[in-house]
């Protein structure tokens, strides 16, 4: 490794943009949006069916989804390192240390944020709703689109919340990927492998460019709460 | 709307020994009458009487806990019955889309298909006169423009009965004249109106008839001229005079 400041060769590696670098940051970004984007198509209509429907063990569906929400991410990976692993009962699919297994692991990270919020969100917005809708012969499954589209812009912002706890998370991804140089190499693995081995300057050009991705997602969040605030009433 | 020679027509509806009991409390007791066909009721009585409760009963988002309610079609469900009415609330819930699009999901709703839905919905908000705020996000539509589209939208949904439940109570003088047109414009196409208010000088100006709740019975269904004049129940006279709080 050059000698010199650290920084300022982060700084050089993502301005240059190198190859490794972008690599790392192209795969993080594929697993983390792929996992988040089934968690969303999967979780919100859960959590708006939990909000609407009443069946025998609701409240614990509701209790569970809360508390899954705090899923430690090595728990989660270490759940689907057992499925997915040779002795496991998916062990034949051979997608342990695969991007696939990572997408996996985190979207049972982010499905429970996702969930939850729909959950809470929908049945809030039920409650202001459900005469109305009726009157206007709604059953309660035609409820559930109409809810979601409604609740649109909240729904969002758990949603990239989502995206937030995923591409940040180390532990899951690096049980079930197993930080393989070129294969399942993501950004967070990257970070604690590099910085335990002493190269600073790729470990930090990666944390800036997590530390920017993270800001921008939370940006974002803020910026269409407060347009739809303002536009939507 | 309606039409008596219809086989299948809505109205008359016959609501006997209506009550409604909630959490061991009595809100609705015994209460009796018939709608015709025609006409525009108006539902007075002082504040917690329970006329929201009988016109949500009515249309079939509550179910009573005693006595029946019974449309001229016998045997139909209830999501049926409802199709063919409508209710505007006192504050309308309006959906975070556009005015139009509010309407059109209504239609959509009931099953009236795409082309059908945008021209009805376009006609009802020519109506009333909202077509120049049709892509507009209902939610930011003001107090009346709200009410209108809601009207607009029962409007397109071309209902036998509509219920309408406080319209104005939130209302200035110039939009809850145009929800009273609206009222007119509504029983002029033959729709039966049931409406609550707790402004007399409007029930005096819509009403045919009256019915008057008082403490969750029903004390009184008369003729409009009759009931302004000659109430029948020492209750109804003291509400005139304005002597029943509210
Ligand atoms: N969903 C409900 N649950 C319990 N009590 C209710 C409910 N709706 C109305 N009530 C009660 O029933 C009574 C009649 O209410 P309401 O029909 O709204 O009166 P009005 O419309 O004549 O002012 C009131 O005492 C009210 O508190
Ligand atoms: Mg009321």
């Amino acid at each position: 490794m050059a000698a010199g400041n650290p920084f300022a060769i982060a700084l050089e590696l993502i301005l240059e943009r190198d190859p490794v670098l972008l690599g790392i940051v192209g795969l993080s970004l594929q697993v983390s949006l792929t996992a988040v984007a089934i968690a969303a198509l999967l979780g919100l209509p859960l959590g708006a069916a939990i909000a609407l429907f009443r069946f025998p063990g609701r409240g614990i569906a509701v209790a569970g989804l809360n508390a899954l929400m705090g899923l430690p991410p090595v728990v989660a990976g270490l759940m689907v390192y057992l499925l997915l692993s040779r002795a496991g009962p998916l062990g034949s699919w051979g997608l342990l240390f695969t991007p696939t297994a990572m997408v996996i692991a985190q979207t049972l990270l982010v499905l429970p944020i996702i969930a939850a919020l729909s959950r809470q969100v929908v049945e809030d917005l039920w409650e202001e709703y459900r005469e109305q809708l009726q009157s206007l012969g709604s059953s309660r499954l035609r409820a559930i689109p109409t809810l979601l589209w409604d609740a649109r812009f909240s729904l969002v912002t758990g949603v990239l919340a989502g995206f937030g706890r995923a591409s940040a998370e180390v532990g899951a991804v690096l049980i079930v990927g197993g930080n393989i140089d070129g294969v399942t190499r993501v950004m967070t693995t990257a970070i604690a492998l590099e910085t335990s081995r002493g190269d600073l300057p790729l470990a930090l050009a990666l944390g800036i460019v997590l530390l920017l991705l993270v800001m921008l997602v939370n940006a974002t969040a803020y910026l269409i709460g407060e347009q739809a605030k303002r536009r939507l009433g | 709307m309606n039409d008596l020679s219809r086989p299948d027509a809505l109205l008359p509806l016959r609501v006997s020994a209506l009550g409604f009991r909630h959490r061991g409390q009595s809100l609705l007791d015994g209460v009796e009458f018939t709608l015709g066909p025609v006409g525009r009721t108006i539902l007075l009585g002082p504040n917690g009487a329970g006329k929201s409760l009988l016109m949500r009963l009515c249309h079939g988002l509550l179910t009573p806990t005693s006595g029946r309610i019974d449309w001229s079609l016998g045997g139909a469900s209830v999501a049926f019955l409802r199709r063919r009415q409508a209710m505007v609330f006192q504050r309308p819930v309006l959906l975070r889309r556009g005015a139009l699009a509010n309407v059109r999901h209504a239609l959509s709703l009931q099953g009236v298909g795409r082309a059908e839905g945008k021209r009805r919905a376009e006609d009802a908000l020519e109506r009333f006169g909202l077509s120049p705020l049709a892509r507009r996000p209902a939610r930011v539509l003001s107090g009346g423009e709200q009410q209108r589209l809601a009207l607009a939208r029962a409007w397109a949904l071309r209902p036998e009965i509509l219920f309408l439940d406080e319209p104005t109570s939130a209302l200035d003088p110039a939009a809850t004249k145009s929800v009273e047109d609206a009222v007119l414009d509504f029983h002029r196409a033959g729709t039966r109106v049931v409406m609550s208010t707790h402004d007399l000088g409007q029930a005096r100006r819509l009403a045919d008839d009256v019915l008057f709740l008082c403490g969750g019975r029903l004390l009184e269904q008369t003729p409009a001229t009759t009931f302004f004049e000659q109430p029948q129940s020492p209750e109804a006279a003291a509400f005139l005079r304005g002597d029943l709080v509210w």
